[in-house]
């Protein structure tokens, strides 16, 4: 069924134009909305997108990297001064979906995808979204519990720290097709330490339930400590608590559950 | 509904047509402009059988809004040939048996001249990287892999 396409110079129409429309849609790279219309869901009776170049912009300047929401990973891939983010572009999907995917609709993708997500939340990462109501900036954990009720927004941007140190950051996607298939479990953890005791410690979980969830209480038992073969089993015995994964064709709920501390023991102690 | 025009080239040639809102560029490569090679698999982003060149980047043309390649070059299997010679990656596929119920190719060959167009001396875990968003259900993949080896080394013996 034929659809309305809205096109605009500035992300600010765009924006007005989303939040007037609850059937309006916004079209990045694609490769949501359009899986949407080909398997024909009538409830998206408009697709916005925006020119703008703004949310092609990626400033790496300061220690705060900004990228726009329409960035796709084939290019955080080609910028070296986001290489702490090339694990997870490279998760994505194959070469042609990382010429398509934006780093702003994956924020939106349903499991079992979303895995580059996993890892801005690890991140602490901020989402800048222009709404009918103006311009804000939300926390990426806040935004992620509301997406639902997100669509009416426009993202604009992301924004998160470097992390501390190439070591402090780490990233794993499972699947059971190599080199590219579905997420079992995607992990992300950001361990910023500080005289050897872990400070701030963030670990993320993806496929562990509706959206990428803070894996609280595994971060509980890092935080202070040194890491160790002592706190990483501490943190891998309750990598599970709080999680509400599904069953789906890729992995059972229960089976998520089983191997989440055991993929996260491998995580924290570097293994392959 | 109002029907947006589009002009883009299309091998080399360029088209101009009118779309409705939401046709994806399969749609129009296939239907409204009649070039087959790229093939419909699965229309959600998972199988890579729609993968076309876009400015020399692969795509998948079924989740590609059509209106969005305006001024655009669009490069298919059809047009890779040159006259009645076939590329070298299609003789590679030939030759190493790459092809098997061949619904896949088009896609597969596509997503191997992205990869070579950029880089002529690829590893093998370069070629298994290029098209790993391109699924075969026959060959098991080594020869696919096997043929893109054998097109770059003759490429390069050729240049």
């Amino acid at each position: 069924m034929p659809v309305t396409v809205k096109t605009f110079a500035t992300a600010a129409e765009a924006a007005t134009a989303l939040s007037a429309d609850r059937a309006a849609r916004y079209l990045g790279g694609g490769t949501l909305v359009m899986r949407a219309l080909n398997e024909g869901d009538i409830s998206i009776s408009t697709v916005v997108r925006a020119t703008d170049r703004a949310l092609n912009r990626i400033d790496v300047s300061s220690a705060r990297v900004v990228i726009g929401a329409g960035v796709t990973f084939a290019r955080i891939l080609a910028e070296r001064e986001l290489a702490f983010l090339h694990a997870p572009a490279r998760a994505i999907g194959g070469p042609a979906v990382r010429n398509m995917g934006t780093v702003g609709g994956n924020l939106f993708a349903q499991n079992p995808f979303g895995d580059f997500t996993v890892a801005l939340l690890a991140l602490d990462a901020i989402v800048s979204v222009q709404g009918g109501l103006g311009a804000r900036d939300i926390p990426i954990e806040e935004f992620l519990q509301s997406r639902d009720r997100q669509s009416g927004a426009l993202v604009l941007a992301i924004s998160c720290q470097r992390p501390s140190s190439a070591d402090a950051f780490r990233y794993r996607k499972v699947a059971r097709i190599r080199p590219k298939g579905g997420s079992v479990i995607t992990l992300a953890a950001n361990l910023a330490a500080s005289s050897g005791r872990i400070t701030g410690a963030r670990i993320a979980l993806g496929s562990m339930g509706p959206a990428p969830m803070r894996a609280r209480a595994a971060e509980r038992a890092l935080e202070g400590r040194a890491l160790d073969a002592a706190s990483i089993a501490a943190a891998a015995a309750v990598a599970a608590e709080g999680a509400s994964p599904s069953d789906t064709a890729i992995a059972s709920a229960w089976y998520r559950r089983e191997v989440i501390g055991v993929h996260l023991r491998r995580l924290l102690s570097g293994q392959e | 509904m109002a029907k947006t025009p589009l002009q883009f080239r299309h091998n080399g040639r360029d088209v101009a047509l009118f779309v409705d809102g939401g046709t994806n560029l399969l749609v129009v490569l296939r239907e409204m402009i009649g070039d087959m090679t790229p093939k419909f698999g699965c229309g959600q982003g998972g199988c890579g059988a729609c993968t076309v060149l876009i400015d020399g980047e692969a795509h998948l043309s079924c989740l590609t809004l059509a209106e969005t390649v305006g001024g655009r070059h669009i490069e298919t299997l059809d047009g890779i040939k040159d006259g009645p010679n076939l590329h070298p990656l299609q003789r590679a596929f030939a030759e190493h048996f790459a092809a098997q119920c061949g619904y896949c190719t088009p896609g597969m060959l596509m997503a191997a001249k992205a990869l070579l167009d950029r880089n002529p001396q690829p590893s093998r875990d370069e070629v298994v990287e290029a098209i790993s968003g391109n699924i075969c259900r026959c060959t098991g993949y080594e020869p696919i892999i096997n043929a893109v080896l054998a097109a770059a080394t003759g490429l390069r013996a050729r240049a």
